[in-house]
C-alpha cells in the first residue's frame, strides 16, 4: 500500500489558481523530488501536505487513512490537524530554528511538549534524559553533536539547516518534506546539507524534496515530478525525466537549468 | 527649613510616586497584552472596538483622563466615585496599557511567520507556540521601546498632582507654599533624575542579558 496518496489537490490564492489538480502516490522508502520553475506551485503543494495551507479541493491519505479531505462537511478541529500533521515533517528553506534555544533544546522542545500532553503524570527528569539522548543521536547523524550547546546564531547556514533536519526527525515523521533546503545557502554550504539528506535515504524513510539542485535530484530520487503552472507536467524515474523528457516545457526547463549549471562551472573555473 | 527636613518631606512624596509607578506597571503590562490580542483579533467587531478605545486613550491628555476617572462617576451616577489614589491608578493603568499594547503588537508582528510555522509543523498548539517560542523573542525586541515608555511613566506620575494626590511634585509645592522658599521644587528634579538613571542602568543590564543570541 502506498504510504502517501494525494488526489486532485486544488489551491487558489485570490483568484490565482496555484494548484490545478495534483495527483500522485508515494511508496514507503521512496524519495520523490519535485522540480520546476519558481511559481509552478511546488512549495504550495508541500505546504498543503503539511497543513500550512488548506487545499480547496482534493484529499490526502497516509497509509490508507484519509488525513485531509476537502469534501468533509465538519470542520477539522485544531487538535485533529495537529495530530494529522505529525505524519509529516518539514524542513524549511530558511531553517526557522528557534533562536533563543540551544541546538539541543531546538530538538527536544516540541517532543517534550507532545509527551507531556499525552501523559501528564510522566516522570519529567526521565523523559528529558531520554529525549536528550535521542536528540544527541540525531545530532551525531547530521554531524553536529559537538555543537549541541551552541545557539543557532553561532552556526553557519549549512549547520543550521542540518540542525533543522535533525529537529524534524525528532518526531519520527512518516514522510519528511524539504522545501528548497539549500536555496538560502552559499554554494559551498549546499554540499554538506545535500550529503546529510542523501544519508537519510533508507528503506524506512520516505522523503519529498522540492529542489533546484538538478544533479542532486537526479542521483537521490526514485521518482521525479516536474511541475509547471500548477499541474504535474511530467512524472517519472530520474532516467525518464532527465534522459528522455517528453513534454516540451520540461525539455525547455532542463536545457535552461543545464545552461545555468554550466555557466556556474565556467565562472568557478 | 533645612535641607534634611525638605529631603525627608520629599521622600514621603517620592514614596507615593513610586507606589503609582509600581502599581501602574503591575497591572498595565498584563492588561496591555489583553488589549494587544483584542487589536489583533480576527473578530472584526472586537478589533474595531479595541482600536477605537486605544485611539481615544492615546488621543486625549492623560491629565484629562485622571480628572474624568475621579469626577466622572460622581457626575454621571451621582454616587461617590473612587478615592483620589485609586482614580489616579485606574487612569494610569488604562492609559499605559494602551501604549504598551501597541509596543507589544509591533513586537509580535515583527516575529517572522516562519517561527509560527516551525512550531506548527512540530505539532505545537497555538498557545505553546506563543509562550514557548514567540513571547521571549518579542520581549527581547521590545526592551528598548519599553524602557522609553517606562521612563516616561516615572515623570508622568507627577500628573497625579492634578487631583491633589500627594506625590513628589505636590509635596514640593506644599513646602514652597508654606515656607515661601522656591528651591525645593527644583530639587525634585534630582529625585526623578536619579530614579530614571537607575532604570536606564536596569534596562541596559536586561538588554545585555538577552543579548546571548542574535535574531
Amino acid at each position: 500500500m502506498a504510504v502517501l496518496e494525494v488526489k486532485n489537490i486544488h489551491k487558489t490564492f485570490d483568484k490565482t489558481e496555484v494548484l490545478k489538480g495534483i495527483d500522485f502516490t508515494l511508496e514507503k522508502g521512496e524519495v520523490l523530488s519535485i522540480i520546476g520553475s519558481s511559481g509552478s506551485g511546488k512549495t504550495t503543494l508541500l505546504r498543503c501536505l503539511n497543513f500550512l495551507e488548506k487545499p480547496d479541493l482534493g484529499s490526502v491519505s497516509v497509509e490508507g487513512k484519509t488525513i485531509f479531505s476537502a469534501d468533509r462537511k465538519t470542520k477539522m478541529s485544531e487538535n485533529e490537524i495537529r495530530q494529522n500533521r505529525l505524519h509529516f515533517g518539514l524542513v524549511f528553506q530558511s531553517f526557522n530554528l528557534f533562536p533563543q534555544y540551544t541546538v539541543l533544546r531546538n530538538l527536544t522542545l516540541a517532543a517534550e511538549l507532545l509527551e507531556k500532553s499525552k501523559d501528564k503524570q510522566s516522570d519529567m527528569a526521565g523523559l528529558r534524559k531520554e529525549l536528550d539522548e535521542k536528540a544527541m543521536q540525531l545530532l551525531h547523524k547530521v554531524g553536529l553533536a559537538e555543537r549541541a550547546d551552541a545557539y543557532p546564531c553561532e552556526l553557519s547556514g549549512g549547520q543550521q539547516q542540518r540542525v533543522a533536519i535533525a529537529r524534524a526527525l525528532m518526531l519520527n515523521p512518516d514522510i519528511l518534506c524539504f522545501d528548497e533546503p539549500t536555496s538560502a545557502l552559499d554554494p559551498e554550504l549546499t554540499g554538506e546539507v545535500l550529503k546529510v539528506i542523501r544519508s537519510l535515504k533508507s528503506k524506512d524513510s520516505t522523503m519529498i524534496i522540492v529542489t533546484h539542485e538538478m544533479s542532486f535530484a537526479k542521483s537521490v530520487s526514485d521518482q521525479i515530478i516536474f511541475m509547471a503552472d500548477g499541474v504535474i507536467e511530467e512524472i517519472g524515474t530520474p532516467e525518464e525525466i532527465f534522459e528522455s523528457p517528453k513534454s516540451p516545457k520540461l525539455r525547455n526547463f532542463l536545457s535552461k537549468s543545464l545552461e545555468l549549471e554550466q555557466n556556474e562551472k565556467d565562472v568557478l573555473c | 527649613m533645612s535641607f534634611i527636613d525638605v529631603t525627608m518631606q520629599l521622600l514621603d512624596g517620592f514614596q507615593k510616586t513610586l507606589l503609582i509607578f509600581g502599581v501602574t506597571l503591575l497591572f498595565s503590562l498584563p492588561l496591555g497584552l489583553v488589549i494587544t490580542f483584542g487589536s489583533m483579533s480576527k473578530i472584526r467587531l472586537l478589533k474595531w472596538l479595541t482600536k477605537t478605545f486605544v485611539w481615544i486613550v492615546r488621543g486625549t491628555p492623560l491629565m484629562l483622563q485622571i480628572i474624568l476617572v475621579f469626577y466622572g462617576p460622581g457626575l454621571i451616577f451621582g454616587a461617590s466615585g473612587f478615592d483620589r489614589e485609586p482614580s489616579v491608578i485606574v487612569a494610569f493603568v488604562i492609559n499605559y496599557a494602551c501604549y504598551f499594547s501597541e509596543i507589544f503588537r509591533g513586537g509580535i508582528e515583527s516575529i517572522p511567520q516562519g517561527q509560527y510555522e516551525a512550531g506548527q509543523v512540530l505539532g505545537m498548539t497555538k498557545t505553546q507556540i506563543f509562550f514557548k517560542v514567540v513571547l521571549f523573542q518579542v520581549i527581547k525586541r521590545i526592551i528598548p521601546p519599553m524602557g522609553n515608555e517606562i521612563i516616561t511613566l516615572v515623570k508622568d506620575t507627577s500628573l497625579a498632582r492634578v487631583i491633589a494626590v500627594a506625590e513628589l511634585v505636590k509635596a514640593a509645592q506644599d513646602i514652597v507654599g508654606l515656607k515661601a522658599i522656591i528651591w525645593p521644587i527644583f530639587y525634585v528634579g534630582a529625585f526623578y533624575l536619579a530614579f530614571c538613571g537607575f532604570l536606564t542602568l536596569l534596562f541596559g543590564y536586561i538588554e545585555k542579558k538577552l543579548d546571548y543570541y542574535k535574531g
